[in-house]
């Protein structure tokens, strides 16, 4: 069997023909670098994405501190995840990459500040 | 009067990446002016990643791709940064007037940079008919209530137009709990890029409608609902093709057009299409020694390219000065 994929890892978008034997890769066409193949394996099998977002400070320089996962998350609890950021409340000074919540939701990856906030 | 060698308007990505590439060329007396109180622009507000894989080989936010020029930046004494800093005119002489807190300053440049970006194209320049009710953004301020005030603009949306700040928008309400009805596209390709249609659209279930448009917008006070029609290849009305979607809040994002009111008033001749500064070459202008970078000159797809072309702006400028000496 053939999908149609396109890759997300970069602007190029490239189009990915990916051929599928018994719910396993046997051969990816189309990408223009070796991320397309990282890319189609993992969308076939557990599709990731890094989930982004900002979570509410208080008495900080800045309302809203940019946040992301320092590894992407398996596609199925995006929603979930993004609910969870809204809970979140920060209130000492960070500063890029510091951690906020490790081990967010025992997804085995942290939730980190993209900012500084003084 | 404040008399510099070089001034840049604009720390967004663009005038970053020049005054770094001007002082790395040998220019030691740069003044950089930015509007906001903090740097980097509107990348400030771009959370989402996508950023920095051609320039840094790696996959950054917006914030995290700013960062790595400010914190170069800061590291350079010849730099001085102007902060809530705006420029209100600008003369053909290179002489600029701006505001600053408790002050009205004048500085005169040998060479000048403008890297003041773009700006949203909005329903005006689309005309879609309707009355004016609340609820009707164009997609980047939306980006900004959201990720940088913190407000959330509306609950059930519809995006006109598939630009990718458009489409991240579509994301970023879902993420934040709200509704989104539909993105509408009157061509028959998408303005954005394709991973943008996948990871923003297609990973949430959000209805695509191409070749349709917007006929008008209701509501009195809030927006209540729209109109949508199919159009042909003529992007005539298809009639008897009509619906109506119940929103209570509308996106703009049909395109964008480099911001140049300042140049314009110092004489530099812009394509009217365009509002790019007419010019056989990049970052340069009809008047020697003022340059223009980044979305100001022309809009481009991604910030990797914009510092690329900016850190040029900067060693056109530094050869321009040399020039004079």
């Amino acid at each position: 069997m053939i999908k149609e994929l396109t890759c997300i890892e970069c602007p190029k978008s490239c189009s990915l023909m990916v051929d599928i034997e018994n719910c396993r890769i046997v051969k990816v066409n189309g990408n223009q670098c070796p991320r397309g193949q990282d890319y189609a394996k993992a969308e076939i099998e557990n599709p990731l994405r890094i989930l982004t977002g900002v979570v509410l400070t208080k008495g900080l320089a800045i309302k809203m501190v940019p946040v992301r996962t320092d590894k992407p998350i398996p596609k199925a609890r995006i929603l979930e995840a993004a609910d969870e950021i809204k809970k979140l409340k920060v209130t000492n000074p960070l500063g890029i990459g510091d951690i906020i919540v490790s081990n967010f939701m025992g997804l085995a990856v942290n939730l980190i500040a993209t900012r500084d906030v003084l | 009067m404040l008399k510099r060698d070089l001034v840049i308007v604009g720390a967004g990505p663009a005038g970053m990446a020049a005054a770094i590439s001007a002082y790395e060329n040998g220019v030691e007396d740069i003044l950089l002016l930015e509007r906001d109180q903090y740097l980097g622009g509107i990348l400030n507000q771009c959370v989402h990643t996508g950023f920095g894989l051609n320039y840094f080989k790696e996959i950054l936010t917006g914030p995290e791709y700013a960062h790595r020029f400010i914190e170069k930046l800061k590291g350079i004494e010849a730099i001085e940064v102007s902060l809530k800093s705006f420029v209100v005119c600008l003369r053909a002489d290179k002489t600029l007037t701006y505001f600053k807190p408790g002050a009205l300053e004048t500085a005169q440049a040998k060479a000048l940079i403008m890297a003041t970006g773009c700006r949203e194209k909005t329903r005006e320049m689309v005309h879609i008919a309707g009355g004016r009710p609340a609820g009707i953004f164009s997609a980047g301020l939306a980006q900004k209530l959201i990720n940088i005030e913190g407000l959330l603009p509306g609950r059930e949306i519809v995006i006109v137009g598939s630009g990718d700040i458009g489409l991240i928008m579509a994301r970023r309400f879902i993420l934040e709990g709200a509704k989104v009805k539909a993105v509408v596209e009157i061509q028959q390709q998408t303005r954005g890029l394709m991973r943008n249609v996948v990871q923003c659209l297609e990973d949430f279930d959000i209805p695509l409608y191409m070749r349709h448009k917007i006929s008008k917008i209701h509501g009195r006070d809030r927006v209540e609902k729209v109109d949508i029609v199919k159009v042909d290849e003529e992007l005539n009305e298809i009639a008897g093709s009509e619906f109506q979607l119940a929103c209570d809040t509308v996106l703009i994002s049909v395109g964008l057009i480099p911001e140049n009111e300042l140049i314009e008033m110092a004489g530099v001749k812009l394509d009217k299409k365009t509002n790019s500064p007419v010019s056989d070459e990049v970052n340069k202008t009809s008047i020697p020694g003022l340059f223009v970078c980044g979305n100001a000159f022309k809009v481009y797809d991604l910030v990797d390219s914009v510092s690329r072309d900016s850190a040029d702006a900067g060693r056109l400028a530094s050869e321009y000065l040399r020039g004079l000496k």
